[in-house]
């Protein structure tokens, strides 16, 4: 299935659900936003993160009640440095989302958003075990996979696959 | 052992409630944790697990891989489920390629899958049943089990780690007997499905162990991020093969169920209909099989508009190669 180009114009997107609702919210916080192959991304200031998952949560149209995802790519050496990556799911309305955060390498932090949904309690521990990414707000920050007296966080990229031996 | 010392642990609540450490060696925790339990009595009040023993660091090793070689990795992420775990990898690979898959290779897909759910949940009632203490139901699921990894084995070479969905479509053509065994097993697993449910269903001791223990409410398991039969259970009618459907499972005609009451009855109850689902999904499959090749054209390349290719194919024998994980942005990187 050749997939049409992306879309990358706000206006042609503002009627999504989740544009609409985080454009109304705060308009000057959306940064980016990217409609390819199905899917909806946007990418968000950092500052009106947990605010901006609240809206979608609660939204009246279209609520993204369920959090499937949190995660993170290390893009090294470019800066901004991190991505941290929301996929949230509208069960009601059939829909998905992307939210997206950047933040730069130099002690990457981002609010939590356990308070939104409880769902994210593991999913940012695991972030912030293999990314170092930290999240303020979190009930409960510490290493979940790797054992706590691990040096280091695995998935970033300057990382070596086989370890330090 | 040392890092166990400094792992979190419960503080006491009330007097009369007690902590207990449950593994990471615990013979019945399937697959290791470590739970850190505080019991009144029978009752758990609150569990703190403890998770990463089997941690494997799959992500980072797929950081050194072709985009091919990653997908007998995706077999070990969970052992009950490779070919579901293989198609996962394979669509979101098919997705960023934009390949069309045909039609034969998407219901040999979708009928593959369905027999891994039938084989995921079988162990996953044998081993329930056994744990609470009905060892019967263990060696009858245990049986046709058997059966469905025969099939694999019969389809991959395999039985558990099979490796038979490829980026684009299929590692081989099924053999020549292949759907008439599945037929066969089509045929006979409804009535195996009726055995266990004479077995447990109308049990009272299955009922007494069963009905009201660890209850879920519909707002906490959309809270919490459940997912499968557990969010089903609990009352939330959602199902992705139905509501957001993928790999062709808009041809197929099945109920999705579900339970009201949140509890581990209402949820053995959603996984035992969703075994006879699953067959029945099969048989439609069976039915339905259409003829053609097995694995997608390979493009010669593939190229985003905005020119962030990452990704490049370029193969004259109807093989599709990934490039190298990490691509230079804005250049074309060579395939092999």
């Amino acid at each position: 299935m050749p997939f049409p180009p992306p879309v990358t114009d706000l206006e042609q997107l503002k009627g999504h659900p989740a544009v609409a609702a985080l454009r109304a919210a705060n308009a000057a916080a959306v940064q980016a936003v990217k409609f390819d192959r199905g899917e909806m991304t946007l990418v968000v200031e950092r500052s009106f993160l947990r605010e901006g998952c609240a809206v979608l949560r609660d939204d009246a149209e279209c609520p993204f009640n369920f959090l499937s995802d949190v995660t993170c790519v290390d893009r090294y050496p470019s800066e901004p440095r991190f991505e941290v990556i929301y996929h949230l799911l509208s069960i009601p309305r059939r829909e998905r989302v992307r939210l997206k955060v950047r933040l730069e390498g130099e002690s990457p932090v981002v609010e939590s958003v356990t308070a939104v949904w409880p769902a994210a309690n593991y999913f940012e521990r695991e972030v912030y075990d293999l990314f170092g990414v930290r999240f303020t707000g979190h009930p409960y920050l510490r290493r979940l996979l790797m054992p706590e007296d691990w040096q280091g966080h695995p998935l970033r990229k300057d990382y070596p696959v086989e370890g330090y031996r | 052992m040392a890092h166990l010392a400094s792992t979190p642990v419960l503080e006491p609540g009330q007097d009369r409630t007690m902590i207990l450490n449950m593994g990471p060696q615990h013979p019945s925790t399937h697959g290791v944790l470590r739970v850190l339990l505080e019991i009144d009595g029978e009752t758990v009040v609150r569990i703190m697990p403890d998770i990463g023993y089997l941690h494997t660091g799959i992500e980072k090793t797929c950081e050194a891989k072709f985009y091919q070689q990653v997908v007998p990795l995706t077999d070990r992420i969970d052992y009950l489920c490779p070919l579901t775990n293989n198609l996962c990898y394979a669509l979101a690979v098919e997705k960023l390629l934009g390949l069309e898959i045909p039609p034969k290779a998407q219901w040999l897909r979708v009928l593959l899958n369905e027999l891994t759910r039938i084989n995921s949940h079988l162990v996953w009632l044998g081993t329930h049943a056994m744990d609470i203490g009905a060892m019967t139901v263990f060696l009858y699921c245990f049986r046709e089990r058997e059966d469905v990894l025969r099939l694999f084995e019969t389809v991959s070479g395999q039985r558990m780690m099979t490796s038979y969905f490829r980026i684009g479509g299929l590692a081989l053509e099924p053999p020549l007997n292949f759907f008439d065994r599945v037929r066969d097993f089509a045929r006979r697993f409804p009535g195996n499905v009726d055995e266990y449910e004479n077995l447990l269903t109308g049990n009272p001791i299955w009922g007494m162990r069963t009905k009201g223990v660890a209850k879920i409410s519909a707002e906490d398991a959309v809270a919490l991020g459940a997912s499968g039969p557990t969010l089903r259970g609990s009352g939330v009618d959602f199902d992705l093969r139905r509501d957001m459907p993928y790999s062709g499972y808009e041809n197929f005609k099945f109920k999705v169920p579900v339970s009201q009451d949140g509890d581990v009855f209402a949820r053995y109850l959603c996984r035992v209909q969703e075994l006879r689902e699953s067959i029945g999904i099969v048989q439609q499959a069976l039915d339905g099989m259409p003829s053609g090749p097995i694995k997608a054209d390979a493009p010669k390349e593939d190229e985003d508009a905005d020119g962030s290719t990452d990704l490049s194919l370029q193969n004259h024998h109807g093989r599709l190669c990934g490039s190298r994980g990490r691509g230079v942005p804005g250049r074309r990187v060579a395939a092999r």
